[in-house]
């Protein structure tokens, strides 16, 4: 299986992604790309950081690009994380995915950044003008 | 036996630091680790929820625990 997992606290670079699945057999490239958004329920946030324990969280990547293969003809999965303190704009994950046909490609992509989300194990920390939370932590 | 354990996130200022080591009886599973550390930081248990790893894995319950494993809390991840 063709995985590529990086966890890096230096930005991102989104066609070096794109480029660890560009195949010549692949008809196409499915790339999500997470970006730090600037307010979150009307609130303005200032920046995020980010936490990882990272050897987990390179194991737990890989796993869910491994499940990607079992459910979905796919050539190529990569997923970049980035930790540290993000700005505004700034891109805090870039996953691409190469198939043959695009609706593998998409459905792949979207199963990882959902996958992501629930298991992997990062964490953000919201940075407000007037505190800072850390997201989901509570109910 | 000691274990040591890692804390990510949320959990890290809950316990006052990113590893801590909590005294537990031999043959101890991480459902009762769990418990154990519930009760020394009882703000672990506002949490919508925690879940332990063990060595690098999440562990279920049952899951038996050694001096030499890695053991870490795991708060509600939050990535992408």
């Amino acid at each position: 299986m063709d995985i590529d997992v990086i966890i890096s606290d230096k930005p991102l670079d989104i066609m070096a992604c794109v480029g660890q699945v560009t195949r010549p057999n692949a008809g196409g490239i499915d790339v999500f790309i997470g970006t730090v958004r600037d307010a979150t329920q009307g609130k303005a946030v200032l920046r995020l950081e980010f936490e990882a324990y990272q050897s987990m969280a390179i194991r737990e990547m890989r796993r869910i690009a491994e499940q990607a293969f079992a459910k979905w003809p796919v050539h190529a999965i990569a997923i970049h994380h980035r930790t540290g303190v993000l700005q505004i704009g700034e891109v805090a994950v870039v996953i691409a995915v190469s198939a043959a046909h695009r609706a593998a490609a998409f459905e792949a992509c979207r199963f990882a950044i959902d996958t992501l989300k629930q298991m992997v194990p990062i964490w953000k920390k919201e940075v407000f003008e007037d505190g800072e939370v850390w997201v989901a932590a509570h109910p | 036996m000691h274990i040591n354990i890692l804390a990510f996130g949320i959990a890290k200022e809950i316990c006052g630091g990113s590893t801590l080591q909590v005294e537990v009886p031999d043959h101890a599973t991480a459902g009762e680790l769990k418990q154990l550390l519930t009760e020394q930081y009882p703000r672990l248990g506002g949490l919508s929820s925690f879940l332990l790893a063990v060595n690098e894995a999440f562990a279920a319950p049952d899951t038996p625990l050694s001096a030499r494993d890695e053991v870490a809390i795991i708060p509600p991840v939050s990535g992408g």
